[in-house]
């Protein structure tokens, strides 16, 4: 490759001047598109006028300075501290962590049960690529929608309560109040005082189990239950990315002595990789935005916090618009740090 | 998807339907269809609740029958819409339904922001808390730290909020936006309590409890909640003819009136209050632009206010809530008819 002489650099393409006579094909497309263009703005800008003029005919109040006013409502669980006296916009955004927490979770899960099951497709073993077979097949076929009550009925009915719970050396609980788990807390002295860290053990009290962590039985459902449906699609992607390496690749590899190990780390995977990747990100976003179910079992997310706002303010248009807006720059966050990647692992032309 | 698709929907339905906000009045649309649009609740047993063929029955119901015979000369002229309680705003700001007839609260907030208007009450009721009756909870203050089965886009979330913060009892919400699921939760387990208005936790006992003796509501009011009709803001001719055939329903309780006596009493009564509530000797219905039978054909068809309770959640039903504030306020109760003059 070092020998390679240096390529001459390319000479600029000649300019062209366009003509702009009616008779050319480039003109009249650039005058359609300005003409498509203009009639789409035209007809946003009447559905936002007209909504407006209608809303304030109807007295119906719109705007934006609800997210100031006191929410009023009590959140079940939240990453970060909020109480009833705080401003809505602070409740949109524990809704929002809330989602965030049950997207990064749920796609961890997929993942790697999803690439756990793909290859246990592939095995030699009979039973388990039978067993792998019918994991995809029951979870993919059955509506997300069920199988999240399925969860949440299963962990809220058959756990026993708070105070018969299920417990392991005094440090986990799990009951109907969910799993409970011991954290490490700072002393009275603040962070800095090291040695002054202990461990805060979750203790039966007289209505479940308060101290130490917690993780709520809605929360469980639906990490679990999107991490499980999602999982039987990643599974096929996974399938399908290390069946699309030719198999030339493969007995070229074990031709110059590589081992089956070494074939899977150094020509497989590489190889699958590139195909896998563009439909996973897909899973991905399918995952984040599947999150929005979790309402059905209550989980707080960020459709649950905007549905009980709507309620309280009966600012419909935003409510809805801040669901839309989030889930979409979620979604094109999830899809721009997915290409990185892409980019990473898509063999390099030289 | 359920949730995202509603809120589109509602969304898609506010958009739409604002469009067409001009077209015409409320009640030139009803008479032009012949029908009148109620939204009523996904099935709250004693309120508004369809039965296996389809049938509603209820006193929010029963409201929306008398309205329609009243107005349309035939208490069957109604198309039910079930609205989940998120939906329920939307689709009455929208005109997807005439008239919201689902156990719904009158606030400020509702009434001053949301381009709606409240006509009358049709029952009194307060926020209350129902636990199993094996956990020996006898008051809500001895609730503190406890999880609360709650459904979403109610009042009742912000009242669980400020009665935990004014005892300090730190209750943990558990919010479900369906009825159904946050029922389910509640008998499953999951919380040790569930809230919502009083008469909504008796129709839950009744409809979904093993034994309704396992449960139990506990006396604590922690809030009032005057539920009635209401309509679009700006149609005050179609407002007003809701208002009157709630104060009339309950009018006619006072006097007497009742579904099985109403056509006697119409043709014999010398009461003079009795012959104008029936059109005997006064028009009142001119000035509501309906017609002189306007109240009887409404009594005939559902009967008169006390009649309606206790029918669908009178102490006989299964519901089996006492009269108690719901009486007339002849008998010390907070149902005190503007008069029908």
């Amino acid at each position: 490759m070092t020998l390679r002489a240096p390529v001459p650099p390319r000479a600029p393409p000649p300019r062209q001047h366009r003509a702009w006579s009616w008779r050319s094909p480039a003109t009249r497309a650039l005058l359609w598109q300005a003409l498509a263009l203009a009639g789409l703005l035209a007809g946003l800008f009447w559905l936002v006028h007209n909504t407006q003029v209608n809303m304030a005919a109807r007295g119906i109040q719109s705007g934006w300075d609800f997210l100031g006013q006191t929410a009023g409502f009590d959140i079940g669980e939240q990453l970060i501290a909020f109480d009833a006296g705080d401003s809505l916009a602070r409740a949109f955004l524990v809704g929002l962590l809330n989602t965030l927490r049950v997207a990064l979770l749920g796609i961890l899960l997929c993942t790697l049960l999803g690439t756990l099951v793909g290859l246990g497709r592939l095995s030699h073993n009979l039973l388990l690529r039978a067993l792998c077979r019918a994991y995809v097949e029951l979870f993919r076929n059955v509506p997300l929608l069920v199988q999240l009550l399925v969860w949440y009925l299963l962990l809220v009915e058959y756990l026993p309560d708070a105070s018969a719970a299920w417990s392991w050396r005094e440090a986990l609980f799990l009951s109907k109040a969910g799993l409970a788990f011991p954290t490490l807390v700072a002393g009275a002295n603040g962070w800095s005082d090291w040695g002054a860290w202990h461990w805060q053990l979750p203790a039966l009290q007289d209505f479940g189990i308060e101290g130490g962590g917690a993780l709520s039985p809605e929360f469980i459902a639906v990490t679990v239950g999107l991490g499980c449906y999602t999982a039987a699609f990643v599974a096929e992607v996974v399938r399908a990315g290390i069946r699309s390496v030719p198999p030339g690749q493969i007995e070229a590899a074990q031709s110059v002595g590589l081992s089956r190990r070494q074939t899977l780390r150094l020509v497989t995977g590489p190889l699958a990789l590139r195909v896998i990747l563009p439909p996973l990100t897909n899973q991905y976003l399918n995952l984040t935005k599947n999150s929005s179910l979790a309402v059905a079992i209550g989980y707080p997310d960020l459709v649950s916090i905007a549905n009980t706002t709507l309620n309280q303010t009966g600012r419909a248009v935003e409510c809805i618009g801040v669901i839309m807006l989030v889930y979409l720059a979620l979604s094109l966050l999830t899809a721009a740090l997915m290409a990185v990647f892409n980019r990473r692992v898509a063999l390099k032309e030289r | 998807m359920k949730p995202i698709r509603l809120s589109i929907l509602a969304l898609a339905l506010a958009l739409a339907s604002l469009g067409s906000a001009h077209a015409g009045k409320t009640l030139d649309t009803i008479k032009q269809r012949d029908q009148i649009a109620v939204g009523v609740s996904t099935g709250v047993p004693g309120f508004s609740a369809a039965d296996s063929q389809g049938r509603w029955a209820g006193l929010d119901v029963d409201i929306g029958k008398a309205v329609a015979a009243a107005l349309l000369g035939d208490a069957n002229k109604v198309k039910w819409v079930p609205l989940a309680s998120q939906q329920r705003f939307t689709a009455l700001q929208s005109g997807e339904v005439d008239v919201l007839s689902r156990n719904t609260t009158v606030t400020l907030t509702r009434d001053a922001s949301m381009g709606l208007a409240f006509t009358a009450i049709a029952f009194y009721d307060g926020q209350g808390f129902m636990v199993p009756a094996k956990s020996k909870v006898k008051s809500a203050k001895q609730l503190k730290g406890a999880t609360v089965c709650v459904q979403s886009g109610t009042t009742s979330e912000k009242n669980l909020a400020d009665f935990s913060r004014a005892y300090k009892l730190n209750l943990k919400p558990v919010v479900f936006d369906k009825f159904d699921a946050a029922n389910a939760a509640y008998f499953a387990g999951r919380c040790q309590a569930y809230t919502t208005d009083t008469s909504g936790l008796a129709s839950v006992r009744a409809k979904d409890a093993k034994d309704p003796k396992e449960h139990l509501i506990l006396p604590e009011l922690i809030s009032k909640e005057p539920l009635g009709p209401l309509v679009r803001r700006g149609d005050d001719e179609w407002l007003a003819i809701v208002r009157w055939v709630v104060n009339g329903l309950l009018e006619a309780e006072e006097n007497g009136i009742t579904q099985a006596n109403v056509d006697q009493l119409k043709a014999d009564s010398t009461d003079p209050v009795v012959g104008r509530l029936l059109g005997k000797t006064e028009d009142t219905g001119k000035l509501l632009g309906l017609d002189r039978d306007w109240l009887a054909r409404a009594i005939k068809a559902v009967g008169n206010y006390g009649e309606i309770y206790e029918r669908n959640v009178g102490e006989k039903t299964p519901v089996g809530l006492a009269r108690g504030k719901n009486r007339l306020w002849t008998d010390g109760g907070l149902h005190y008819a503007l008069p029908l003059r």
